[in-house]
């Protein structure tokens, strides 16, 4: 008998219960209550978000997938596709951040390379609490290694990423990691069955008690004869997974399969329900001929095991032979599991016994989507109600911004990341983008992930455009066009109105921009319930855009190049200081409106910084973001190759640390030959863009001055010691 | 018959491992702590085999495979007859 | 010349090694995969960076029971040329056809990032197309990088003139800060006492072409091409 006890530690609703036996026409047994759990589950159903993510744009002339299978797809010409996706795995890498981090490479890794793409880039966005405390130390230390361990030794090479410090993710770290394949366009592969009388293949790691969900409490019901223990942390295995990926895409390469499916969040069921869901079939299953790890496995067990490395294959019978000899090449054992029926049914046999019996489309798409409550639109955000003298020394504020782990240098970090396998790699991590070149071609691409979580706080529909903005003026700076966008929506509790609202208003905001900027959104990932002791983190949006560079001789990095180069500002300085990073590290300020953004400008600046790439204007391009105007000419100077400095000349008559660290929009600092300026100038006027020559590239120090007056000398070697500094102090190891 | 084998660096190579935990210990207020070598364990399960035959099996693999006799150093003993 | 890239299972380097002959350097390449009895005639085998067999026991420790391995065994014993670059490396120190051993990096973490070694041999059949001092800006990207060997066999090795780099800054000086992984001696490469084996941490297929940052890979891959 199911009782509330059972049905609350499945996370199922009385009303849920009852549509289930609506939908079945009887009442379920407990493993098929745990199959209806698990797909019905938030992360799996998306219940409470789909009402509102079907705004967003996902059409497009370009694009091959939309939202729906694993990931995305977009067609980049001559016959190639790119194929992308971002998932968090936020909880488990609280719980075990090592595993937690290298278990979710491992299955954004299995999202594209069942797509038949061979994945290309890892780029990740994580979220920490302060680095003061040792415990947040030891998370971000642990997630670290645990995405460099699984990448490093797959050979796939994270070449960037975003790493941002703010308290609410002390208790709740964000993991969220992106991952690019490039495939044939005619090499697609789905999820999908064919037709009954389909071998139904089980492929990769045996199955064993990892991460079972709700399984234990209801342990008096099965199994008595079994040790039931709590869930166990899943273990990567990125060996395996290598193996894997290389026999996945060799079978194929030869077309030896019909549809394939990773056995991600709830496992085998997943991969059992949603095949067949998509292809109008049934399928039937034997539990006895899964390879399994551990002994006296109930069927629950097998069912919801979250074990990695594994896949589901469909193939014709006549092709299991070859598809077996594939996999024997690469160690791997291909086992026959069940096949392909008619009926629409999903059929599960344990000992000779039917355990399971329910249609697929009621486990697949009949799960309730909810309109949950939304607290009333927000208000603007009110002006600061705290007023902030300006600083007399801004230059050492300037020192204290570079030194806040949230700006300062992340080399720590992507040193530990082989970034450079596959040797594609154009631009070293910390670049506004990462550029990666496509073989045998002209072309190369463009990823960045971004997402400011402080804007989305103080304002979640401004944020939610500024998040889209800057991902693609990221890309402006390198030269590339954006092509599609994936996002991963990392919230709190939805069922609290308040977080409703942020969501409702952040992913209106995201799908604005989106239209705005003309580009679709073909997939993402939504993880609620980001809180801990009652308290949510700050919406935070993260999103992946990746462009497209026509012409791998125009890519324009963010370093100054020589000393006598013009320096120009594209956009305009505004008085705009609070939801800066300024006032959040030097005051301690949170509170009032972000910067404003104006979409249309946004748009034309970036055309303007675009027009110059592609007519080979710019020697160097750096987006003006978190630290304002002086920390991007800074760190323009630290990615030169010799330490170069530049002289500003400002005239704006706003506050000085506005003009300086202020994160006003639509900001671009480029660098070229002074010849050049002319015709930067004349593009820029087209577009209806202010450009002003602000100053040169030159000496060894930053300087920057304000209508003839200095307000601020740093030498480039003691600005950039406190930039790169800053984070290895944290983790200094004495032998 | 299960055997444990332990495998660690030879006295005369540097172990940073060992060296950054007794490090941490010693943060942590264990000042006892003189040294720590960090290494590793296998359990091997052997199938009818004898004692005399083990004596000349595990000694063997442990050279061959388990250890690298340039800068590793083993000991074993059996743990389950 | 005709090269053989080696492939084990958990190899990640073996493409990017494969793509610097072949297409980058428009040699003749083929694969040799390691459950293969032949080394098909080639004139210089090449054992590639990655993870083989995950490197769960010890880098390089499983691969070099592989059929394969067995011939390069006999390949190199005749003179033939062979080069491990990273874990390739590894599984030759494994093998025994390179002197000593690596541990993990003095600081623990993997290391990802572009080094500058100094050539100190360039009279080997891999670098006599680079000079002696001459300083090179190549990638490394591994975790046991740290060499180390007996101090007996340190002295014979640097007697012998086999170490071929060493870690240094980019003016060629050895400093701390420069010896990256902690090597004793700085050595980031070796050959055998014969000079037709040589291992190398540091990746030369990542350092062959301008547009990924450094062309000073082909120093190696050019001396290899041509005639001693």
């Amino acid at each position: 008998m199911i009782d509330q006890n059972i049905l609350d530690n499945h996370n199922l609703t009385r009303g849920e219960f009852d549509l289930i036996v609506r939908l079945i026409g009887r009442e379920p047994n407990l493993t098929e209550l745990g199959v209806f759990s698990a797909m019905w589950s938030e992360h799996c159903s998306y219940k409470s978000s789909k009402f509102y993510l079907k705004q967003l744009p996902t059409k497009g002339s370009n694009v091959v997938q939309g939202p729906g299978e694993n990931a995305g797809i977009i067609d980049i010409g001559d016959g190639q596709v790119i194929v992308f996706k971002i998932e968090s795995h936020n909880h488990p890498s609280f719980i075990e951040p090592f595993q937690g981090a290298a278990t979710g490479v491992g299955g954004i890794l299995r999202d594209i390379f069942t797509m038949g793409a061979r994945p290309i880039a890892i780029l990740d966005s994580l979220r920490f609490g302060p680095l003061t405390s040792p415990k947040n130390r030891a998370i971000m230390d642990g997630v670290i290694s645990g995405i460099s361990s699984y990448g490093n030794s797959i050979g796939v090479p994270t070449v960037g990423g975003e790493v941002y410090f703010d308290d609410c993710y002390t208790l709740n770290p964000l993991v969220n990691v992106f991952c690019l394949g490039l495939a044939d366009k005619d090499k697609i592969f789905y999820a999908k069955t064919g037709g009954a009388g389909n071998a139904v293949l089980y492929v990769g790691s045996k199955t064993g008690r990892d991460g079972i969900h709700g399984a234990t409490m209801a342990s008096a019901e099965f199994g008595k004869e079994t040790e039931h223990k709590r869930p166990n942390v899943q273990v990567g295995d990125p060996f395996k997974e290598k193996l894997l990926l290389e026999a996945c895409l060799e079978v194929m390469e030869h077309d030896l399969i019909v549809g394939i499916q990773d056995m991600g969040a709830a496992g085998l069921t997943c991969s059992t329900a949603e095949m067949p869901a998509k292809s109008g079939t049934g399928l039937e299953i034997d539990l006895d001929k899964v390879p399994q790890r551990e002994e006296g496995m109930s069927p629950y067990e097998i069912l919801l095991s979250e074990s990695q490395e594994r896949m589901l294959i469909v193939a014709l019978p006549e092709k299991v032979k070859a598809v077996r000899e594939v996999f024997a090449k690469w160690d791997l054992d291909a086992v026959e599991i069940g096949k392909v029926i008619d009926g629409g049914q999903m059929k599960v046999r344990f000992h000779g016994e039917i355990v399971v019996d329910v249609p697929v489309s009621a486990v697949v798409d009949l799960c309730p989507v909810y309109q949950r409550p939304v607290a009333p639109p927000s208000e603007p955000a009110p002006a600061s109600r705290r007023v902030h003298p300006v600083p007399d020394d801004v230059g050492r504020v300037l020192l204290e911004l570079l030194s806040s782990p949230t700006i300062a240098d992340k080399e720590w970090v992507f040193r530990q990341y082989d970034h450079m396998v596959q040797t594609n790699t154009m631009l070293l991590p910390g670049a506004d983008a990462a550029v990666l070149r496509i073989k045998d071609s002209k072309k190369a691409l463009a990823v960045t992930l971004d997402g400011n979580s402080l804007t989305t706080q103080l304002d979640p529909r401004t944020g939610g455009r500024i998040a889209v903005a800057e991902a693609c003026r990221n890309l402006a700076c390198v030269g590339a066009r954006p092509i599609g966008v994936t996002n991963c929506l990392n919230f709190g509790n939805p069922e609290k109105p308040e977080v409703m609202r942020q969501f409702k208003e952040v992913v209106e905001g995201l799908s604005e921009a989106c239209r705005a900027f003309g580009i679709p959104v073909t997939g993402g990932n939504v993880s609620f319930y980001n809180d801990t002791e009652g308290a949510s983190i700050h919406p935070t949006p993260v999103l992946g855009i990746v462009g497209l560079l026509k012409d791998i001789d125009k890519v324009v990095t963010p370093g100054f190049k020589s000393a006598g180069d013009t320096v120009v500002l594209l956009g305009e300085n505004k008085e705009e200081l609070s939801g800066s990073e300024y006032f959040k590290v030097h005051f301690k300020d949170e509170s009032g409106p972000p910067p404003a953004i104006d979409l249309a400008r946004e748009k034309a600046v970036q055309e303007t910084c675009l027009a110059a790439a592609e007519a080979g204007l710019l020697r160097s391009a750096h987006d003006i973001s978190e630290g304002g105007l002086a920390v991007c000419a800074a760190e323009s100077g630290f990615f030169s190759d010799d330490g170069l400095g530049c002289e500003l000349d400002l005239d704006d008559g706003i506050r000085v640390d506005a003009l300086i660290f202020g994160e006003t929009q639509s900001r671009i600092l480029v660098t070229l030959k002074p010849s050049n300026v002319e015709e930067l100038l004349h593009l820029a006027g087209l577009n209806g863009v202010k450009a002003q020559i602000v100053g040169k590239v030159g000496g060894d120090a930053l300087r920057i001055r304000q209508k003839g007056r200095d307000v601020v000398t740093v030498p480039v070697k003691t600005a950039f010691e406190a930039w790169k500094e800053a984070i290895p102090r944290y983790f200094a190891i004495h032998l | 018959m299960k055997v444990r084998i332990l495998v660690s660096f030879k006295d005369s190579v540097l172990d940073p491992q060992g060296q950054t935990v007794k490090n941490a210990l010693h943060t942590l207020g264990y000042g006892a702590v003189r040294d720590v070598r960090q290494g590793k364990v296998f359990e091997i399960d052997l199938a009818g085999v004898s004692r005399a035959e083990a004596e000349t099996i595990v000694p063997e693999i442990s050279d061959k495979v388990l250890a690298n006799p340039i800068i590793e150093k083993f000991a074993w003993q059996i743990i389950e007859e | 010349m005709k090269f053989g890239i080696v492939a084990f299972p958990g190899s990640n380097c073996d493409f990017d090694t494969f793509y610097a002959f072949h297409d980058v350097m428009n040699q003749p390449t083929v694969w040799l995969w390691h459950k293969d009895h032949s080394l098909k005639d080639v004139d210089c085998v090449v054992l590639p960076g990655g993870f083989s067999y995950g490197d769960y026991l010890r880098s390089g420790a499983i691969a070099r029971f592989s059929p394969l391995m067995q011939e390069v065994l006999e390949f190199a014993a005749e003179g033939g040329l062979v080069l491990g670059i990273c874990n390739g490396f590894q599984v030759l120190l494994e093998l025994g056809l390179l002197p000593g051993a690596m541990l993990r990096n003095k600081h623990l973490k993997f290391l990802c990032q572009f080094v500058t070694i100094r050539l100190e041999n360039a009279k080997t059949r891999f670098t006599h197309k680079g000079r002696t001092g001459q300083v090179l800006r190549i990638p490394i990207a591994h975790f046991d990088g740290n060499y180390f060997a007996p101090p007996e066999t340190l002295e014979e090795i640097e007697a012998n003139g086999q170490v071929v780099f060493r870690y240094t800054d980019a003016e060629g000086r050895l400093t701390e800060r420069a010896n990256v992984n902690g090597s004793l001696h700085g050595i980031a490469g070796l050959t055998n006492k014969n000079g037709n084996v040589m291992g190398m941490m540091p990746h030369p297929e990542r350092a062959a072409e301008t547009l990924l940052g450094s062309a000073d890979g082909r120093v190696i891959l050019e001396s290899l091409m041509s005639r001693f």
